[in-house]
């Protein structure tokens, strides 16, 4: 079955088998291996891509199901050499050992930070609760997110992945709207 | 893991998902959010031939008045669910309910309606539905008919629908001003719940005017906690009363026993929860 999937900002137009796991779409064919798999029981969250601005674990997307749709990973995050302020965060505050959940905390961290600009502890440790940290390291992430949301008030979240000034045609969010991502 | 092959097909209209259905024969298998399915699949503990995707279906998705009631469609998403502004005013239970399902991840893809219809009977949504009255509108190839809650859930993961049959919409008599409270009882973050408690009260001056109490994985299917409910009636709402409400409520369960639990400790949860969640919505 073709489908067409816009992938951090560049469009691609593939046949894939309708059992094809979005995951695998984007590691195998399309090269995105900074999103990783981590369980086959879709508990662990290290998966974890946004799709259409919405954060969802991509074992348990077919590939086939985002046909049309705009998808965002880990890779996309970063503009020009600058991270992501939520990236920068986890780099600043250690909020990583192994580095495994990485990817699917930041990604869920953004997702988080679009419903909730300023989470307290507790929203934070809900707000991650679909991400298992096999390091238990959760002290520091929960630390980085709440770093994160100061660095980026106002106007936190999945917009932060477009910065203003940057055209990209084919999203779907108006750049207008960004806070984070070009500071 | 890789699921088993499968054909695939994503209608944009009701009518043409029933034929679809009809047309792929008995090992057709509906996909709604895909969150229950697709770990089922990837762990080849099903092998559908042919996924039928209601993901494309425009009309199944949001929340809208009619009447005296609200009416959800089946896939509509938790996410969803959880910010619609009528379903916090007339619906608040499902509100509750819906906040704990899972994880963000998710309630962004799972559908109320692909709950319901997967009929887990540790699906938060099922007990909400059946407390609130809720009636399934389904459609098939005869045509669209409509069951009533209670009449919905026949046993673990089976409900009154055939194979053939999607489910539409779910169609929730306003509850508007009643208090309300979901109680989860689980050991871990996004785990399914060993017990939980869907209850919500209405009240008039300080006394309890109606009660609505249901019951998630006390049975093969979701319960009502009638006994809860007639205790509640007529009372006021003090912690004594509550406390001797919720003694009726594992009267006449027969919950599963599992490596989590067994009878006699689910019925205990029960009791317990029930009488939080009757304060909590009391005190919400």
């Amino acid at each position: 079955m073709r489908i067409t999937v816009t992938v951090d900002g560049t469009s691609y137009t593939d046949d894939v088998e309708p059992r094809t796991l979005l995951v695998h779409h984007l590691r195998e064919r399309l090269g995105k291996v900074g999103t990783v798999v981590g369980c086959d029981t879709s508990n662990c969250g290290a998966c974890t891509v946004h799709l259409d601005g919405h954060s969802v674990k991509s074992c348990s997307v077919l590939a086939v199901q985002a046909d049309g749709c705009e998808v965002t990973t880990v890779e996309g995050l970063a503009r020009d050499g600058t991270l992501h302020p939520v990236q920068q965060a986890f780099h600043d505050n250690h909020a990583l050992q192994c580095g495994f959940c990485t990817p699917g905390m930041i990604m869920q961290s953004i997702d988080l930070l679009a419903d909730n600009p300023d989470p307290d502890e507790q929203a934070v440790r809900e707000g991650i609760e679909g991400n298992l940290c096999r390091c238990t390291g959760y002290q520091n992430i929960v630390r980085a997110v709440q770093d994160a949301a100061h660095h980026m008030r106002p106007g936190a979240g999945p917009e932060a992945e477009r910065v203003a000034g940057v055209d990209q045609a084919t999203g779907s969010r108006a750049a207008s709207s960004v806070g984070g991502g070009g500071e | 893991m890789i699921p088993a092959p499968f054909d695939y097909v994503a209608p944009s209209t009701v009518d043409e998902a029933v034929r679809a259905l009809v047309d792929a024969g008995e090992d057709a298998k509906v996909i709604a959010g895909g969150q229950s399915l697709l770990p089922v699949l990837r762990m080849r503990l099903a092998a559908p031939t042919t996924l039928v995707d209601l993901g494309r279906i425009a009309e199944l998705r949001g929340v809208r008045e009619d009447g005296d009631a609200l009416v959800i469609g089946s896939m509509t998403t938790h996410y969803d669910v959880q910010r619609d502004p009528l379903i916090g005013e007339h619906a608040a239970l499902l509100a509750r309910a819906t906040d704990t399902v899972a994880d963000p991840q998710v309630r962004h893809r799972g559908t109320f309606g692909g709950s319901i219809a997967h009929a887990d009977p540790a699906g938060d949504l099922l007990a909400p539905a059946l407390a609130l009255d809720a009636e399934m509108l389904v459609a098939g190839p005869a045509g669209r008919r409509t069951v009533p809650a209670a009449d919905f859930f026949d046993d673990f993961f089976t409900t009154a629908m055939s194979p053939e049959e999607i489910l539409v919409e779910v169609r929730v008599p306003k509850h508007t001003g009643w208090h309300a409270h979901y109680e989860k009882f689980n050991r871990v973050a996004q785990a399914w719940s060993m017990v939980a408690v869907a209850a919500t009260v209405r009240t008039e001056g300080g006394t309890i005017a109606e009660a609505r109490v249901g019951l998630t994985n006390m049975a093969s299917v979701p319960v009502r906690a009638r006994g809860v409910e007639q205790a509640l009636v007529g009372q006021a709402a003090t912690p004594e009363t509550i406390r001797a409400a919720a003694e009726h409520a594992a009267e006449g369960t027969n919950p599963t026993v599992d490596g989590n639990a067994d009878v006699e400790y689910r019925q205990q949860l029960a009791r317990v929860l029930t009488g939080r969640a009757i304060s909590a919505a009391m005190a919400g």
